[in-house]
């Protein structure tokens, strides 16, 4: 690739890039109510384990304190913020069913590399305005954080944590929607991802609750990257000496689900017959 | 002339189940889905037990208590999503629109026609869940050592009493919430502030008794009354013993006068829209 070449595809990143951003900040008064209203569910969490902890003997729910418990769901809800697609896999089926991907294959752009950028864009305009509503409830919260603020090594496992968990959550959703390929209809594939997602990422409770061999088979799964894993390393749950350990595996998932997105798209470009008109 | 306003119910009834008919493979999956959530709840709260005993020091929630509450709320919520749910997120839509004109022109009651015209009929897979688990927790509470649950006719006059309403109070309220589109013009996030305000009435109201929790338990109680819409229910069936001994035996006389007024209230202010209503596009 000579450099020219190299500059014209920055710019047609950067172009694709900036596009995507201002579409999504033309609603940001609706974007701002619906991100606060998204806490709205943590203040009943809060209670509900207040007064589990009321008649837990000892205070600790494996190894949990209610502070820890808090800032978990805190935590765990950046972890989403990073790693949900909403939309994604659907969109993609809905592109493959309805014969809208032709227009990649007639232009000079890549259809995996273009929706990622879209996405990275939908996410940066989302930061732009959430940061606000995160900022205060975690003020807010600030005394449910009672081991203070982690060191250094920790913080930048945590930040890499939560980009791998942006790009972690593409990939799979975006498995999930080439799989339009070969069944036209995912609404059920898709839900049976989102369910497994939920429940297996530890959004609706921090993964070490579950009994041991349920939690053994999950630390095998990929789910626990997209929101478990990020407030898990905050909250000094996984161990300093296997925490980069961890990371890499995180990194393999990563680069295998990149590998079989690449895959699936070249196969189901030859099978792909171009519906529509 | 009065039109028969159950036979008109009746023949909306039938109309949503040839049409849902015609798409069974989907009836299907949207009653599958509905329940793998409910699973998934149920799954989180059997973790949560593993923990503790009860929810709340002495709330009388202990494990099956619990689940009984938790398929009261899938009842209860089952009702209002299978009969008023679809219309009234669809009301905001015909405000919208201007389709209203003419739900306006038909010789029957607008707000009966608004809220019952479509039926939801896969919504009542979480009518059969809720109440199965009701029915296998009571078994479990009716075999236990220390106070066994003890059948009394009241529990089965005043549980179905009280669900009902409880339907009627959400109902209001989420009539009042459709209606509020005439003044703010759009109103798509009627399912999200429907999820976030009965999100407070899915826990036992007991768990708001502590801290900065008093002003939304009395707010949530007394104002804007969805904590006793699960609530009341689940706690004569659960806890039949205390529930006229505790301090919140009360709450059922409450929840009659509260059901009274906020029908009333939701029925004025659905007026009042209608009065403010100015067709558009037309």
């Amino acid at each position: 690739m000579t450099a020219l070449e190299l500059q014209n595809r920055v710019s047609a990143g950067w172009m694709i890039f900036r596009i995507a951003l201002e579409e999504r900040l033309t609603y940001r008064g609706d974007f701002a109510l619906g991100t606060m209203m998204r806490f709205l569910p943590i203040i009943t969490h809060i209670f509900l384990w207040w007064a589990v902890y009321e008649s837990v003997n000892g205070g600790r729910l494996a190894g949990y304190s209610f502070g820890d418990m808090v800032a978990y769901y805190l935590l765990s809800m950046l972890g989403r913020a990073f790693s949900s697609m909403p939309g994604l896999a659907s969109t993609v089926a809905k592109q493959i069913r309805e014969g809208e991907i032709k227009k990649y294959l007639i232009q000079p752009i890549d259809m995996l590399n273009f929706m990622l950028l879209g996405r990275a864009a939908h996410k940066v305009a989302y930061y732009t305005v959430a940061t606000i509503p995160f900022a205060i409830m975690f003020f807010l919260c600030r005394g449910y954080f009672e081991s203070g603020i982690p060191n250094l090594q920790v913080w930048i496992a945590f930040v890499l944590s939560l980009f791998m968990a942006f790009t972690l959550g593409f990939f799979l959703d975006l498995c999930i929607g080439l799989v339009g390929f070969w069944f036209l209809e995912i609404s059920s594939l898709l839900f049976v991802y989102m369910l497994l997602n939920f429940f297996l990422s530890g959004h609706m409770f921090p993964l070490d609750l579950l009994p041991s061999h349920w939690h053994i088979l999950i630390s095998y799964l990929p789910f626990k990257y997209l929101a478990y894993f990020p407030a898990a390393i905050y909250l000094g749950k996984i161990p300093q000496e296997s925490l980069w350990q961890e990371i890499g595996i995180e990194l393999m998932w990563l680069v295998g689900m990149i590998l079989l997105a690449r895959v699936l798209y070249q196969r189901g470009l030859k099978r792909y017959s171009g519906y529509g008109g | 002339m009065h039109p028969n306003y159950f036979r008109v119910f009746l023949t909306f009834a039938r109309n949503s189940l040839v049409r849902d008919m015609m798409f069974r493979a989907n009836f299907l999956i949207e009653a599958i889905t509905g329940l793998a959530w409910a699973c998934m709840n149920l799954g989180f709260y059997w973790i949560v037990f593993e923990y503790t005993d009860s929810i709340g020091r002495e709330t009388g929630w202990g494990k099956y208590e619990f689940f009984v509450f938790l398929g009261t709320t899938w009842i209860v919520n089952s009702i209002v999503q299978t009969f008023f749910m679809p219309n009234l997120d669809e009301f905001s839509e015909l405000i919208r629109t201007g389709g209203l004109d003419f739900v306006l022109l038909k010789p029957i009651d607008s707000q009966f026609l608004i809220s019952l015209r479509k039926i939801n009929w896969s919504g009542l897979s979480f009518l059969g869940l809720g109440g199965v688990t009701v029915w296998l927790s009571i078994q479990q509470l009716c075999q236990r050592a220390v106070s066994p649950w003890q059948p009394d006719v009241g529990t089965f006059i005043f549980y179905p009493l009280f669900i009902l309403c409880g339907v009627t109070v959400l109902y209001s309220l989420m009539i009042c919430l459709a209606a509020t589109s005439v003044w703010l013009g759009r109103n798509q996030t009627l399912y999200d502030f429907w999820f976030y305000i009965t999100n407070f009435s899915r826990y036992p109201m007991e768990i708001y008794t502590r801290g900065w929790g008093l002003p939304l338990y009395f707010l949530f109680t007394y104002v804007i009354p969805v904590l006793i819409v699960v609530n009341v229910p689940a706690r004569i069936m659960a806890q039949p013993i205390y529930g006229g001994a505790s301090h919140r035996g009360w709450l059922p006389v409450f929840m009659l006068c509260a059901t009274v007024i906020t029908f009333f209230a939701s029925r004025w202010v659905f007026n009042r829209s209608l009065s403010a209503y100015r067709s558009a596009s037309s």
